[in-house]
């Protein structure tokens, strides 16, 4: 076993290491990185605003054989301007995890403060955030497609504009800044009217394409914010597949920073 | 995950405590189902009720080492139900968590319990408790030091995680420097023990009436304690006092075959820090705990270590070591101490992120001080949407007479779960 002054030493040698990933040079940016950035930038700033929302969400796991299993998820988020968003995730079905809890601090360069409220033994357990590619809850989607999205986590590329939904839309390409990311790239389709996501094709490690998601159902909230109320995900290596449909959104519900903490997570429903 | 593995070797239990609480929490769910009680602010309280129905087999490879204790199998059947009120938008809720196991051998741990009856109040910055709770402080995982508000529920399970609800009322407020609570324990539950045809005991049998406490208030007195707790970037911290009775009894031989409960008052400190650095977790648990009979430093601390997607699959893989140390060191059986005065644990943790939420864990630990091991597999699995299957092997072996775990020795089992949730 290690001693205490070795603990500590390791962990200084681990924080150091971090800070020197940390430290990103800048670089001069092509006509094309530049354009997919500013489309990027404009997606996210019209979105701003929202302050805070509540929403359900059903999550529908098929296999190949067409077994189905099924996930039931409460959300609520909190917008933080000048970092990552603050998110309650609370699971009600399958029974089993009933009461489980999660409570995430994103940040848009430096790691995810993550913690997971277990109901069997009333724990609070700081969990690693660095699981980025695993599968959220035995789903088609991993952790990353779910967290929330800040311009600082990927380097950009256009690609050109393409009809997709009788709508003219932004080709962009996007390249993960996080090396526990588990795709090497993706290509994400948003009109050009309202900066929409309606496509993203997500390639793996060795560049193969791996899974698509598609967004339908868009409604607009408080005549700016616009939800998709389905969202498709086919992943074309294994044949499976999770649809995930979204209902009772709700924005500016009045939640606060005391909505995130500790003990929010421990009472959450 | 727990491996304590040589907690509660000896048990019993209190039911006439046991009975008056199911009194108590029936008059209390009948009140509260009273449509006159809730018709007060009625049209915005909400209901949700769910159950968790357990049937459990355990096989005992060996014959019973003392003449009492069941042969073989062991067959026991749990219920837990959750019924939960909420109104004022979830700013005030009651919770009313009975359980109750039948087992057809060992008559102590056919027991009940209020898990849980409590009403809490939320406030912006700060949350009023009250009632039976449960409360979890720490984060190691082969024992928990620190995790001292609620009794054990020996009978239960042979890791000690289970626990007995606790009378409470808990104030706890949110700063901005973390949260403090502060805890008012009026009444003391005893812990619950094996019987004599139970296995996983020592040769004598813990006698629930014989009880003595060393206060003169015995379960009556009211215990306290101060906790704060913070996260302060990468760190988890904890810190607290607790002042009151021991939840751990001095077990002393009364007759030839059965051992007395004798309940100390103790003061503990406590720190639990946990420091989360990309895959690595490093915990420590520290308490120093001063009763009239013994004051004594005792550790837990350990890392967990994390592979996600090995072998280019979805499995997740966690590696876990941990190193229990106890001041007061290596004691002869029979003697007061530490169990775990210097052990070593070693785990894994597979899981394989499927649409079932298969996960396999393996343990093992080891008395560095002599030659004792134990070891562990548990496997689960959904089946369905709401039943789960668990797969329990535990082999304890050790070659010197001195260790409890001897006293264990013909106590390898597997045991079987099935568990509906509706």
């Amino acid at each position: 076993m290690f001693t205490k002054k070795n603990l500590i030493s390791a962990l200084l040698a681990i924080s150091a290491l971090n800070l020197s990933l940390a430290s990103n040079a800048a670089f001069a940016l092509s006509a094309e990185e530049q354009k997919g950035l500013d489309i990027s930038m404009e997606a996210k700033k019209r979105d701003l605003g929202w302050q805070d929302s509540t929403a359900d969400m059903v999550m529908l796991l098929r296999n190949q054989q067409g077994q189905e299993s099924i996930r039931e998820i409460k959300m609520k988020s909190l917008e933080v301007l000048d970092d990552g968003d603050k998110s309650l995730t609370i699971f009600n079905k399958p029974r089993d995890v009933k009461g489980t809890a999660f409570l995430s601090f994103s940040h848009p360069v430096d790691a995810d403060e993550q913690w997971l409220f277990l109901p069997a033994l009333k724990r609070v357990k700081r969990i690693s955030s660095r699981n980025k590619s695993g599968p959220f809850m035995g789903s088609e989607f991993a952790f990353e497609d779910l967290s929330s999205f800040e311009v600082e986590k990927y380097s950009y590329k256009y690609l050109g504009v393409e009809e997709l939904n009788g709508l003219t839309n932004f080709k962009v390409e996007q390249y993960p800044v996080d090396e526990n990311s588990g795709y090497t790239r993706r290509i994400v389709w948003l009109d050009t009217l309202e900066y929409r996501i309606h496509k993203i094709d997500f390639y793996d490690r060795k560049d193969s394409l791996l899974k698509t998601l598609t967004f339908s159902g868009y409604k607009q909230y408080l005549a700016k914010h616009w939800r998709a109320d389905i969202q498709e995900m086919i992943n074309h290596q294994n044949g499976k597949s999770t649809e995930l449909k979204w209902s009772n959104y709700n924005f500016k519900t009045g939640l606060n920073d005391s909505d995130f903490n500790r003990n929010s997570l421990k009472r959450a429903r | 995950m727990s491996l304590s593995f040589k907690k509660s070797l000896n048990k019993s239990s209190s039911k006439k405590l046991t009975g008056s609480l199911i009194g108590m929490a029936v008059g209390a769910s009948l009140l509260l189902s009273n449509p006159l009680f809730a018709s007060e602010g009625a049209s915005d309280v909400e209901f949700e009720a769910s159950s968790n129905l357990a049937i459990e087999q355990r096989y005992f490879f060996k014959e019973a080492l003392y003449p009492e204790q069941l042969s073989h199998s062991q067959t026991s059947l749990s219920i837990e139900t959750e019924l939960y009120w909420q109104w004022n938008g979830g700013n005030d809720s009651i919770i009313f968590t009975p359980f109750y196991r039948v087992d057809s051998q060992d008559s102590q741990r056919t027991h009940g319990d209020i898990r849980e009856l409590a009403y809490v109040h939320a406030s912006d910055d700060w949350e009023l408790r009250v009632g039976f709770r449960k409360e979890f402080w720490g984060v190691t995982e082969f024992q928990h030091l620190v995790d001292v508000i609620n009794q054990t529920d020996g009978v239960e399970d042979f890791d000690g995680e289970d626990k007995l609800g606790q009378q409470m009322v808990n104030l706890s407020v949110v700063n901005d420097w973390g949260i403090v609570d502060v805890f008012l324990l009026p009444g003391f539950r005893e812990r619950t023990y094996a019987g004599a045809e139970g296995r996983l005991r020592g040769p004598l049998v813990v006698d629930e009436e014989n009880v003595s406490y060393e206060s003169s208030a015995g379960q009556q007195h009211l215990d306290v304690a101060l906790r704060w707790a913070h996260s302060v970037g990468d760190f988890d911290l904890g810190a607290y006092w607790f002042h009151g009775t021991n939840r751990e009894a001095y077990l002393t031989p009364a007759t030839q075959n059965t051992l007395q409960q004798y309940y100390a008052q103790m003061d503990q400190l406590g720190v639990d820090v946990q420091a989360t650095l990309g895959d690595w977790l490093w915990k420590f648990e520290g308490i120093h705990r001063s009763t009239s009979l013994e004051d004594f430093w005792a550790t837990q601390a350990g890392f967990e270590y994390s592979f996600i997607g090995v072998f280019e699959s979805n499995i997740d893989l966690g590696l876990l070591m941990e190193h229990s140390w106890d001041s007061r060191g290596e004691v002869a059986l029979g003697a007061q101490g530490s169990l775990m005065q210097n052990d070593l644990f070693l785990g894994a943790r597979l899981a394989f992120n499927d649409m079932q939420s298969s996960e396999l864990l393996m343990g093992i630990g080891s008395d560095l001080d002599h030659n004792a091991f134990s070891f562990l597999i548990e496997a689960n699995r959904r089946f369905g949407d709401n039943v789960i299957v668990s797969v329990d092997v535990r082999l304890l072996q050790s070659n010197d007479e001195n260790d409890l775990l001897y006293t264990l020795s013909n106590d390898d089992h597997a045991q079987l779960s099935l568990a509906l949730y509706f």
